[in-house]
């Protein structure tokens, strides 16, 4: 099995890139690939809990909590999410939050890399 | 001894999204990037510039006087700075008719590189000899 990385730059709201994110993790994760994601941008969006799953648009808390219970490894942009007014006490329990090394280091030891820059 | 090489391709222009200056920070970021590796591990990013991209690379920005932001002038000297390879397609730089005078530098910050203005077909060849390739 392999290690693949994705790195997602896009919002939850307002472009599909971040939701074909969590489930591409999730078909991968369930082959048994290690899988890693990094957020960065408004893709942080994500990483903020207590998200209301409105019909009309995406939503990532519920899939970013079985990607966690999977082992699948989340890391957002410290930075990024501080900027959009995200604070620790509102971040997903297991989302990790670090800087833009992480998601280097996660590339350094992966078989494939996946970048899916912003809008 | 293990080197993972990465490309990354800024093709999209500065200020209309945050792109541009993420791929710069990402890049940049390769300077601590060691400490979260074992010994003798490391992450060698090289920079290209086509299409839009390369307008990120014009100097005397204003980014701060008029949007209150640190320009991406300043990311892409830092960048020279700490001496990532950067590369900037010269064809593109002819269809938008930017001389070279008009490209930043980072010799009053004490930078050795500069910016290597090459045909596409140069960053052709960095894109196909690297490890992973990302796209900003």
């Amino acid at each position: 099995m392999g290690t693949l990385t994705i790195g997602c730059f896009a919002s939850l709201v307002g472009s599909k890139s971040l939701d074909f994110t969590l489930k591409l993790a999730d078909a991968a994760a369930d082959k048994g690939h290690k899988v890693n994601i990094w957020l960065s941008g408004n893709a942080t969006g994500l990483g903020k809990n207590h998200q209301k799953h409105l019909k009309d648009y995406s939503t990532g808390e519920k899939p970013a909590l079985e990607l966690l219970k999977k082992g699948v490894e989340i890391c957002e942009c410290e930075a990024c999410a501080l900027a959009r007014g995200i604070l620790k006490p509102d971040a997903i329990e297991g989302i990790q939050w670090n800087a833009m090394h992480w998601y280097l280091a996660k590339i350094h030891g992966s078989d494939r890399v996946l970048h899916i820059g912003g809008e | 001894m293990s080197i993972v090489t990465c490309a990354f391709v800024i093709q999209r222009p500065p200020y209309k999204s945050e792109t541009s200056t993420l791929g710069f920070t990402h890049a940049i970021s390769w300077q601590v990037v060691e400490m979260l590796l074992e010994d003798g591990q490391n992450v060698i990013p090289t920079v290209c510039f086509t299409g839009e991209g390369v307008l990120n690379l014009i100097k005397d920005q204003k980014a701060m006087e008029n949007y209150g932001v640190t320009s991406i002038e300043s990311h892409g000297k830092n960048s020279l700075l700490v001496d990532l390879d950067m590369l900037v397609c010269k064809e593109d730089l002819d269809r938008f008719g930017i001389a070279e005078d008009r490209l930043l530098d980072a010799e009053d910050m004490g930078a050795d590189k500069k910016l290597q203005i090459v045909p596409y077909a140069e960053i052709q060849k960095a894109m196909e000899s690297c490890n992973h390739l990302l796209f900003f």
